[in-house]
């Protein structure tokens, strides 16, 4: 009887927020006027992690702080930075992590080079075996 | 073909497999860490939120005298929690600074008026750039900054009162 009190309790039990109730930032949710421009900061926002909800990219999510991402990547791109540098700020500060392009370095080496080896390894198998049929073949 | 190549794919495959085991073994750590420790404080001038009490600057934390960043919102339940810790540091003598996070004045002085000010100073941080530009993830997060401005340790999530003599020791070490 006490645990099913306690579990009605639950059920009327009010989440607990979680986010500010501050107005999202100027550009969190607003084009910028030029598409150019737009359509770059689109591209980086689409391969920058959100460090909150960490399975998603900060043009998906809408925490406050992919907001204030987005925000921080328009403001950056309208004032004329490219893409890349704003992406190497960002790495500077939360690491390769934040990047869902990850850079060729020591760890991610494996990586970018396991899919060439693993084509090679292919070919070389093929053609062993296709050489092996036609010599029973003939 | 030489025989023993037959048996190459399965012996990749325990590899991998040996890989997935030992990553399921062991519970991931999915905190974000800042990069910034160990390098100066990036330049930034936040102005001040409640009356009474200064804003926060990168240069104003160069004093020469190792201080914690606090960032922080009222709106925050765990900062709620760690504001104990803050009081027991301030109360041994460290010069406590906080960052709030997406904040209001009026709002700010109540979470103090309730449950206690360890800061110094607090700047306003409406959009988070300011937090953004120190790598961190979230509130609360403190910084460890030495005399020179610069980072050298971060604490994620809430200080527990069993945190609190590793953050006392990193602040005096950093003198």
């Amino acid at each position: 009887m006490r645990r099913l009190g306690l579990l009605a309790l639950l059920i009327a039990a009010a989440p607990v927020a979680a986010d500010s109730g501050l107005p999202p930032a100027e550009l969190a949710y607003t084009q910028l006027r030029d598409p150019a421009r737009e359509a770059q900061a689109k591209a980086l926002m689409e391969t920058i992690r959100c460090v909150v909800c960490q399975g998603q990219s900060v043009a998906d999510s809408d925490a406050d702080m992919a907001g204030d991402m987005r925000a921080l990547i328009r403001q950056r791109i309208a004032a004329g930075e490219k893409p890349e540098a704003i992406r190497s700020w960002l790495i500077a500060r939360y690491g390769d992590y934040i990047t869902y392009d990850p850079p060729l370095s020591g760890v991610t080496l494996p990586l970018w080079l396991a899919p060439l080896l693993l084509l090679a390894l292919g070919a070389w198998v093929a053609r062993g075996s296709f050489r092996r049929r036609k010599k029973s073949s003939t | 073909m030489r025989r023993w190549l037959l048996w190459l794919p399965l012996a990749l495959l325990l590899v991998v497999l040996a890989f997935a085991a030992r990553e399921l073994m062991k519970p991931a750590d999915r905190t974000v860490y800042s990069a910034m420790v160990g390098q100066p404080v990036p330049a930034f001038d936040l102005a001040p939120l409640v009356p009474g009490k200064p804003g926060v600057s990168a240069l104003a934390l160069r004093s020469g005298r190792p201080r914690l960043l606090n960032v922080f919102a009222s709106w925050c339940i765990p900062c709620i929690a760690e504001t104990p810790q803050l009081m027991r540091l301030k109360a041994m003598g460290v010069p406590i600074d906080a960052i709030a996070i997406r904040d209001t004045g009026p709002a700010v002085r109540d979470f103090l008026a309730r449950y206690g000010d360890p800061y110094h100073a607090i700047g306003d941080d409406k959009t988070s750039q300011v937090q953004l530009s120190l790598g961190s993830s979230g509130v609360p997060e403190t910084f460890v900054i030495d005399g020179a401005g610069r980072i050298v340790k971060q604490h994620v999530g809430d200080i527990r009162a069993d945190d609190v003599d590793a953050i006392y020791q990193a602040w005096r070490d950093a003198k």
